[in-house]
């Protein structure tokens, strides 16, 4: 399958802003559900509201674009209504984390078979810049214009907390490992996360001092340290700024019953 | 399994989920709030199949976000609910509105606002049905009387949501919810399934044109469907800055239910061609039907659809009168619609009967308030 068998040519230009990390995770998305060769019309792709839940509707298969925070509950729903069907969500850190944070501990907890996709870029990147559950302490945003007050959610070690079947983070600096992370989270039974803290130069970076791109990936990359040496940091790792490192890598792989197995829900006549 | 045809006395709620297991639910959930909670109870012991789920979410918004996601996938979808819950559940509603999503929401009314009075009856939300979510959109909503109209009105709203992909509603309340009474499930009874899109089959949901309400695409049959709640071309296109494809999405999915009015609306009069008409639905009319039945100068209509509004039985019914008494529980919600109809059909004189607390309206206040208008 070529990349535009996948993605909608006819949906072109995208709304990503250039530099955006949406990009990169699409084409990472791309590679590993093309590897895999899984089919296409099998899969539906839900997407809440905000840059990174948008991705859906460039997929060349159903998508469900719904309200903001609730992608998970919809895609649950969906879910056990087609047991057959393949369930994949995109969603942000505001989306996810903020607004649909009850769904999403709680979808982990269930472990309904489904792949959670979050693109999480510190930011409101749509509505143009504001403060979100994983912006860094002290980081600048239009909410937070004398730097954040709050600390940060560690997105991943929730999911792992709240019982998900499989756990990763990487940044868009990693592309290799996260592409891989991808593939495992499809062919997971259960539900599987994979977080991927992404750039947002215009509205992130620009108001910290690294409008490039490249500042953001750089920064990625020399704040990336993997899980398995980040273990004694636990305490601080959640926070970008203070610990100056974000912890990346699979952090949970266990095959707990998912839910619609636990109920028996084969098929809908 | 459905129950079989026969008599039964059962409560409201329970005559409620056996309705819906008639007309084809196959996913229900739900999150416990009183006075709806049987439904749920009554659901969850009887979706057991392996096509069929009971689900119990983490709150109202994920119950009525995963009906709206299980619809996609094909299925009849429903969740039940009261008043903090139901408006919980408000901007999905409105997006099922825009998605044109088939989905029933039952809401067991109950004193509000807020808390209030999660254990009495109330009629408190009949607008809130209509105007709950943001935007402009169109509903079709129930609203029954006795056990048995929990049952066929239940059936009622899964046909009509189907039909014109509608969110409907059954607005029961406490009162209705919690009676025992005698409930007679027949041989037949009429189901009216989707209209899906790339099948073709002789049933009622086909005798509306495909303009006004497209076949449904089932999500995993190939049909790269794309849903969103943004204003939407009809090739799913998102097009937010273009008035013209908003205005003509948000007028159709307005007139495929103001249109259809007349397959809609239900009702039932007592008494027709009195001079004094009272004019009421749910629990509300328990009080009316009594002194209709005993009293010939007093008629009795009974709304069984209150959304989309009734115009034309009002109006029927407010030409051949000199005057009518609404009674509600509430402080007037439908009075201001049902008195703009009646006055312009001529009706001299339009009062309402508004009793809140949790009680319906008893046969002597009705009579009491119709002795003080000059009625008897």
């Amino acid at each position: 399958m070529e990349l535009f068998d996948f993605y909608r040519k006819d949906r072109w230009p995208h709304v990503f802003c250039p530099g955006c990390g949406n990009g990169t995770v699409m084409n990472c998305f791309y590679r590993a559900f093309n590897d895999l060769g899984l089919p296409l019309d099998r899969t539906a792709f839900v997407g809440g509201i905000g840059c990174s839940s948008r991705i859906p509707l460039y997929i060349n298969s159903d998508a469900l674009h719904t309200t903001h925070g609730r992608a998970i509950a919809f895609a649950t729903g969906l879910k056990l209504a087609s047991p057959e069907l393949k369930v994949v969500v995109f969603t942000g850190d505001g989306d996810l984390g903020a607004i649909g944070g009850n769904h999403f501990i709680n979808g982990c907890r269930r472990n309904l078979d489904m792949t959670v996709i979050c693109i999480n870029n510190n930011i409101y990147g749509m509505t143009g810049g504001q403060a979100s559950i994983t912006t860094p302490h002290d980081f600048l945003s239009t909410t937070t214009p004398s730097g954040n007050k709050e600390y940060p959610f560690d997105l991943a070690e929730i999911a792992v907390a709240a019982g998900a079947n499989y756990v990763a983070r990487w940044t868009t600096r990693q592309v290799h490992e996260l592409t891989k992370s991808i593939k495992t989270a499809l062919q997971k039974k259960g539900f599987a996360f994979v977080e991927i803290v992404s750039q947002c130069p215009i509205n992130f970076g620009r108001r910290n001092k690294m409008p490039d791109p490249t500042q953001l990936l750089d920064w990625f990359k020399e704040s990336s340290v993997r899980r398995d040496k980040a273990r004694t940091a636990a305490v601080d790792h959640v926070d970008l700024n203070l610990a100056g490192q974000i912890t990346v890598g699979e952090f949970v792989d266990r095959n707990r019953e998912s839910y619609e197995e636990l109920i028996g829900v084969v098929k809908h006549g | 399994m459905r129950a079989r045809p026969g008599e039964y006395f059962l409560q409201g709620n329970e005559a409620c989920v056996e309705g819906a297991i008639v007309a084809g639910v196959r996913f229900f959930a739900g999150y416990p709030i009183t006075p709806s909670t049987e439904i749920a109870e009554g659901l969850a012991r009887r979706l057991t199949g392996t096509d069929e789920v009971f689900l119990q979410m983490e709150d109202e918004i994920a119950c009525i976000s995963a009906v709206i996601g299980a619809s996609w996938g094909g299925v009849k979808s429903m969740t039940a609910t009261s008043g903090p819950g139901f408006s919980l559940m408000q901007e999905a509603i409105g997006y099922a509105a825009m998605s044109e999503t088939p989905v029933v929401i039952v809401n067991v009314m109950r004193g509000g606002p807020s808390t209030g009075q999660p254990t009495r009856a109330s009629q408190g939300d009949v607008m809130q049905t209509k105007w709950g979510s943001h935007g402009d959109y169109q509903v079709i909503a129930f609203a029954p009387a006795s056990v048995q109209e929990m049952f066929d009105l239940t059936v009622e709203a899964f046909n009509y949501a189907e039909k014109y992909r509608v969110p409907a509603f059954l607005l029961s309340d406490a009162e209705v919810g919690h009676m025992r009474g005698p409930l007679t499930i027949p041989d037949k009874i009429r189901i009216v399934n989707r209209k899906e899109k790339g099948i073709k089959r002789s049933d009622e949901a086909y005798d509306i044109s495909d303009e006004l309400v497209h076949p449904f695409p089932v999500f995993g049959k190939g049909h790269k469907t794309m849903i969103t709640g943004m204003t939407h071309a009809e090739d799913s296109r998102i097009e937010p800055e273009d008035p013209k494809i908003h205005q003509e999405l948000v007028k159709r999915l307005s007139q495929k239910v103001l249109m259809n009015r007349k397959d809609i609306n239900k009702w039932e009069v007592m008494c027709p061609g009195s001079k004094t008409m009272v004019v009421s639905y749910g629990a509300a009319s328990l009080g009316a039907m009594e002194v209709a039945s005993q009293d010939d100068r007093i008629g009795l209509l009974r709304l069984k659809t209150i959304w989309p509004f009734p115009e034309e039985p009002v109006a029927e019914i407010a030409s051949h009168c000199d005057r009518m008494l609404v009674c509600e529980m509430n402080l007037g919600q439908l009075y201001g619609d049902i008195k703009r109809v009646a006055l312009e059909a001529g009706c001299r004189k339009v009062e309402l009967l508004s009793k809140i607390g949790g009680d319906p309206p008893t046969p002597s206040e009705v009579r009491h308030k119709l002795h003080e208008m000059g009625a008897i």
